[in-house]
Parts: structure tokens; C-alpha cells; sequence
């Protein structure tokens, strides 16, 4: 079954049609959205099957993007950035104007 | 007013995602590695700047940011396009389902099949305001409240950026999914 994205679906107790509902589908799976109107999308979505099926898609979208993404620092980089900062500490405890040496 | 001895301690635990964002903005490792020191080295001479206990890892992903654009994002010899083709909402789900009846295998499929290489692909195609905007949002998972104040941006354009950003990303991931014949050709059918 297809759904009108203009048109209502799924009875009426909820206010929000299919086309508003995608429309605000990210905001609603960001989280971002007011109570009130995180409630009515939630009602929405719980009457409408096509709508609901959509936002678990967009949702485990989300999760593949964000799981597929991930690199391992290099060892080296770790080392070379560590060595960076304890350099800067050093010529800072030595220099002229440093600031006091915490107790 | 933070610690400078305590620098070392509370950053370096934010590397590994610092690094994947660099890796995503910069393109390659090289500039990436370079990008992530920098960062710190800025980090630790102005931690007397950051307020303890407020949020560190987006304290840094600012400067990350910051230095990206200011330092690398002018190196590139790719000349950078500053917007994304307008795309639908819900465009790959619309691909992968023509509402014939046939069910999620294609959708699940799809979602199954995505490897590293096309993700990360996919996000680095995006323009630089877009994919920072994305890479935050979807990876990082930072507010958008969060992401405007990394980006210096108002929220508006924060949303605006992340959801055309989404949208554009959900095209060449169903480019890669049209390689494995998951997608219906042509615009997806109205109902």
C-alpha cells in the first residue's frame, strides 16, 4: 500500500497529515522538537503504517551512517600528538612569562 | 577557568572521533593527522579559555572546525561547489520501495550492503557546509544548538544545512544501491 503525502492516512485522531509528518520526520528523529509537537508526529506515526515504516527506515539509515563511519587513529598520531603537547609544557615551564606553576 | 596539566587527561579521549570527522573534512590521512595536532596544539595553549564543565568535545570540535576551514579548506586543489542539488524527502526509501506490495528486502538490503568505503564516501562528496553539518549531526550526534555554536552559524541554517545535507547524501547512496539493481528506475510513483 502506498500512501498520499498530501492527503490524510490512517484515521483522524491525530492532526498531522502524511506530507507534514515527513516534512518534520528529521527534526522528530533528531529529537529537536517541541513536546506537543513531538507528541502529535508520535501519533501520527503510530496510526500510520506507510509513515511509520518510513521513519524506522530514515532511523536505521541514521545507525548504518554513523556505524559504517567509524577509523582507527593511528598509533603514531597518538604518540606525535602527545609528544606536541608535552614539548609545548615544557617550553612553557621554562620560558620567560609563563604563567604560575599550579600548587 | 581549566587546568592546563590537566589537559592531556581529559582531551585525548576525544581523538578517535576528532579524527574520523578530520579524515571526512580534509579527504586524506596525511592532512588529516596534520589537522588533528594542530587542533590539540590550539586546544592546550587556549584551555585556560575553556570553562570546566561544559562541553569539551564540542569546545574542540569548534577549533577542529575553525581550523579546517581556515587552514585547509583553501588548500584544496579541487575547486569546492557551496551547495547540494535539491533531492526529496525520503528519497532512497522511495528508490528501495515502489510499493508494489514487495516488502522491506530491498530496503534491508540496502542497509545491510552499505560498506565503510561507500558511507564515507557519500559524506565526502557533500560540499564542506553540508558535510560538516551532517558529520556532526549524524555522526557525533551533537545538538543542533551544539552544531550552531562549532559552526558559528544561526540554528536555522544549522537544520537547513544538515537536512539538504541528508537528502543529497541519500542520493549517492542510492547510486551505490542501483549498482546492485536494489532501486526502481525514475522518480518514485506518487502512492
Amino acid at each position: 500500500m502506498g500512501h498520499d503525502e498530501r492527503g490524510r492516512c490512517g484515521g483522524d485522531a491525530s492532526d498531522v497529515d502524511c506530507g507534514e509528518a515527513v516534512r518534520q520526520l528529521y527534526v522528530y528523529l533528531d529529537g529537536e522538537l517541541t513536546e506537543q509537537r513531538r507528541l502529535e508526529i508520535s501519533i501520527h506515526l503510530d496510526e500510520c503504517g506507510p509513515c511509520a515504516d518510513a521513519a524506522g527506515f530514515e532511523a536505521e539509515l541514521r545507525a548504518v551512517i554513523s556505524s559504517r563511519c567509524k577509523d582507527r587513529v593511528p598509533e603514531s598520531l597518538i604518540a606525535r600528538v602527545a609528544a606536541a603537547i608535552a614539548a609545548e609544557e615544557e617550553s612553557q615551564a621554562s620560558g620567560p612569562g609563563s604563567p604560575p606553576v599550579p600548587a | 577557568m581549566a587546568d592546563r596539566a590537566r589537559f592531556a587527561e581529559q582531551a585525548m579521549e576525544h581523538m578517535p572521533a576528532l579524527y574520523t570527522a578530520a579524515l571526512r573534512m580534509t579527504r586524506n590521512s596525511a592532512d588529516a593527522e596534520d589537522l588533528v595536532q594542530e587542533t590539540y596544539l590550539k586546544a592546550y595553549r587556549s584551555f585556560d579559555s575553556f570553562t570546566e564543565g561544559t562541553n569539551l568535545k564540542a569546545w574542540l570540535y569548534r577549533i577542529l572546525t575553525n581550523t579546517y576551514i581556515n587552514s585547509y579548506r583553501a588548500a584544496k586543489r579541487r575547486p569546492e561547489v557551496s551547495d547540494v542539488e535539491d533531492v526529496e524527502d525520503l528519497y532512497l526509501y522511495h528508490r528501495l520501495s515502489p510499493g508494489d506490495g514487495s516488502g522491506r528486502s530491498a530496503e534491508d538490503e540496502a542497509l545491510a550492503g552499505f560498506t565503510d568505503d561507500e558511507v564515507k564516501d557519500a559524506i565526502e562528496a557533500l560540499p564542506d557546509a553540508f558535510r560538516i553539518a551532517v558529520l556532526l549531526a549524524d555522526v557525533e550526534g551533537f545538538s543542533y544548538k551544539e552544531i550552531a555554536e562549532i559552526t558559528d552559524v544561526p540554528i536555522g541554517t544549522v537544520m537547513s544545512r544538515i537536512h539538504r545535507g541528508r537528502r543529497a547524501l541519500q542520493k549517492t547512496l542510492a547510486g551505490f544501491a542501483e549498482e546492485r539493481g536494489l532501486v526502481t528506475a525514475g522518480p518514485a510513483a506518487a502512492s
